[in-house]
């Protein structure tokens, strides 16, 4: 009988496609949408992840991300240096600013000075170049999105810079993973970076730790709040720190939310009334079974497989559709890095068997309450 | 056979008691049928016939297990099927009864072997050795060579052929139609009665008609005449007034 049920299914060709487009459609949107979402809200923690280095970010108590942080007096160093457990501590400075470039545009830059004798601040991979260029006068590193962005289809290395009226070169382009809003990002040695940033204000944003072996993060970041009376937080505080900024202060969130729930809802309905529409075509059918003697729980069984199978098939092609969506965006800057979180085809899953279990409930019904005797009319 | 057999002959195909069905139409409680006795024989072709709306529809679908009558007693070889539970009464159906619908209600996505089958592969039988029944079915009515089109690439004739052998496959004991000879020209309906009665009509069967088309009269082995709910006439021909 099942063998029947998918002959009955796959037969009505229009509506077997129907359904799996509605399926496909939705889960694709579903996963899609999911994805882009966590991807970029992961984002927020680019600036912490960069620096895998550290193991807790010591900054001033209102500071909240890397990108909002209010400057640090020039003591915290030493300060924080004195804490016990601390293996190293390091000055990091972020600060905004504009870049003149060649053919004469603006574009707001993102500065990050980096210890000058470890380097400790620097992404971990270079695309081109070494770490030793910062050693030459005037050098900049890029981060790879922000040398696409701003110098789009040709290498950057070379070129020359207007930075606060400040000459900068750029000469090699770092592996990063891009901010949330992609902005350029110029890595240099804090030294040089303390020129490119004028006033006097803001010397200091943060200070990177290392945590001596066998000291556990939380409890050293605890300490050094307890001993400096700054704030600080471990790696993966300060990184959920930074999505959590985003999830406060975006639409982002709601914007998804909607169309996840859009997603769902345009499934519910193409799948509800091509479903609802196969069966009404296929109630006589149906009615003869049951009158031949095809019991009702053998009925459901039909209805289960059908239902079963659009679900199976179509899911499936929806979450090849992202990755493949995935993948051939890989190149692409905006989408660097992305990657699907296991979770996400968990979800759509979960929204798929919601869908069928909906849809194929209100069409089981149909057939159900079809009087066998109804065939004899 | 012997015991099974000898009882089968004594014992009606069906027997009907005092039975009666009403309809709700609105406010009003209509009763359709008043009070049917009726003993089906085996080995028997026999005709309901009445005026449109005199019940016909009704009676049959309450001998075959299909509707509920709002009174009275339904016994299929011997079995009390209204006392069955559910489940019991698909399977008694399943087993005993094959059906022929006026609408021939054939599945569009499979072939005429598979649709003459389906009582076979309801019945548990492995669906390829179904399949090889079906198609012997399928032979004994001259479409064996049908066997592997869909339904829409069958004219209307071979199509009720189609839904006879499906009625047919298991060898059911009792068959029923409604209307079977409708749409189908003079010719073709004798030809098709000629086939139920040949492979439906046995010492232990019996195939029950019901039809308006008076062009297959002299076929019976026996007329029910039903008007207006009622047995107005039991005999080997049609009364002389209709
Ligand atoms: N499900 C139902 N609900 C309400 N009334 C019904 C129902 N089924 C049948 N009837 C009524 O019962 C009466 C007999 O119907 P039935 O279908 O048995 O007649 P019939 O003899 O088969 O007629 P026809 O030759 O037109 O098929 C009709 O008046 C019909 O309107
Ligand atoms: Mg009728």
């Amino acid at each position: 009988m099942l063998w029947i049920a998918i002959r009955m299914l796959t037969g009505d060709k229009q509506k077997f496609y129907g359904l799996l487009f509605g399926i496909a459609f939705s889960t694709l949107l579903i996963t899609q949408q999911l994805t882009i979402f966590v991807n970029l809200l992961e984002r927020g923690a680019s600036g912490t992840y960069n620096v895998s280095s550290a193991d807790v970010w010591v900054m001033d108590p209102v500071s909240r991300t890397t990108d909002v942080a209010y400057a640090l007096p020039s003591t915290a160093l030493d300060q924080v240096r004195g804490v016990p457990g601390v293996d190293w501590a390091v000055p990091h400075l972020r600060a905004n600013a504009s870049v003149r470039t060649k053919d004469g545009d603006l574009e707001g830059v993102a500065i990050i000075g980096v210890d000058d004798a470890t380097l400790i601040g620097l992404p971990k991979g270079m695309i081109e170049g070494s770490t030793d260029v910062l050693s030459q006068p005037d050098s900049v590193i890029i981060d790879d999105v922000g040398a696409e962005r701003m110098f789009p289809g040709q290498s950057p290395i070379g070129e020359r810079l207007e930075l606060n009226d400040q000459r900068a070169v750029v000469r090699g382009i770092a592996d990063a993973i891009p901010s949330f809003t992609s902005t350029v990002v110029l890595y240099t040695k804090y030294s040089q970076a303390l020129r490119y940033v004028p006033g006097t204000r803001n010397r200091l944003s943060f200070v990177l730790v290392g945590a001596a072996d066998g000291i556990d993060a939380k409890s050293l970041s605890e300490r050094i709040e307890e001993q400096t009376g700054l704030k600080a937080q471990t790696r993966d505080e300060f990184a959920r720190d930074g999505v959590d900024f985003i999830i406060e202060n975006t639409g982002i969130p709601l914007n998804f939310g909607i169309t996840v729930l859009l997603g769902f809802i345009v499934g519910v309905a193409i799948v509800g009334l091509t479903f609802s529409l196969f069966i009404r075509d296929n109630i006589k059918q149906f009615g003869a079974l049951k009158a031949i003697g095809v019991t009702n729980g053998k009925i459901a069984q039909m209805v289960a497989v059908q239902a079963g199978m659009v679900g199976m098939i179509g899911y499936g092609l929806g979450v090849l559709g992202t990755v493949g969506f995935i993948s051939a965006f890989s190149n692409d800057p905006t989408f660097k890095g992305f990657y699907i979180p296991w979770q996400i085809p968990l979800i759509s899953f979960a929204a798929m068997v919601l869908i069928i279990v909906l849809t194929g409930w209100i069409a089981l019904r149909g057939v159900m309450n079809t009087e066998p005797a109804a065939v004899f009319r | 056979m012997t015991e099974t057999g000898n009882q089968a002959e004594r014992q009606p195909a069906i027997r009907t008691r005092g039975v009666t069905r009403d309809f709700q139409a609105g406010q009003q409680t209509i009763r359709v049928l008043h009070g049917i006795d009726l003993d089906v024989c085996p080995g028997e072709l026999t005709y309901l016939v009445g005026e449109s709306g005199s019940g016909k529809t009704t009676m049959i679908s309450i001998m075959c297990g299909i509707l509920w009558p709002t009174d009275g007693d339904v016994e299929v070889f011997g079995t009390d099927i209204y006392s069955l539970s559910d489940t019991d009464l698909v399977n008694f159906r399943l087993q005993n009864i094959g059906f022929i619908f006026q609408q021939y209600n054939l599945i569009p996505s499979i072939d005429a072997a598979s649709n003459a089958a389906v009582p076979l592969i309801a019945q548990g039988m492995d669906r390829l050795e179904a399949r090889e029944r079906a198609v012997a079915m399928l032979d004994k009515l001259n479409i064996a060579d049908q066997a592997g089109k869909l339904p829409n690439q069958l004219s209307g004739g071979q199509q009720q052929r189609v839904a006879i052998a499906r009625a047919l496959v298991h060898e059911p004991r009792l068959v029923v139609c409604d209307e079977p000879t409708a749409a189908l020209d003079a010719k073709s309906g004798r030809r098709v009665m000629d086939l139920l009665r040949e492979v439906g009509v046995a010492e232990d069967r019996s195939v029950i008609i019901v039809t308006h088309d008076n062009r297959i009269f002299d076929l019976a082995d026996r007329i029910l005449v039903l008007e207006d709910g009622r047995i107005t006439h039991d005999g080997t021909d049609m009364p002389e007034d209709h």
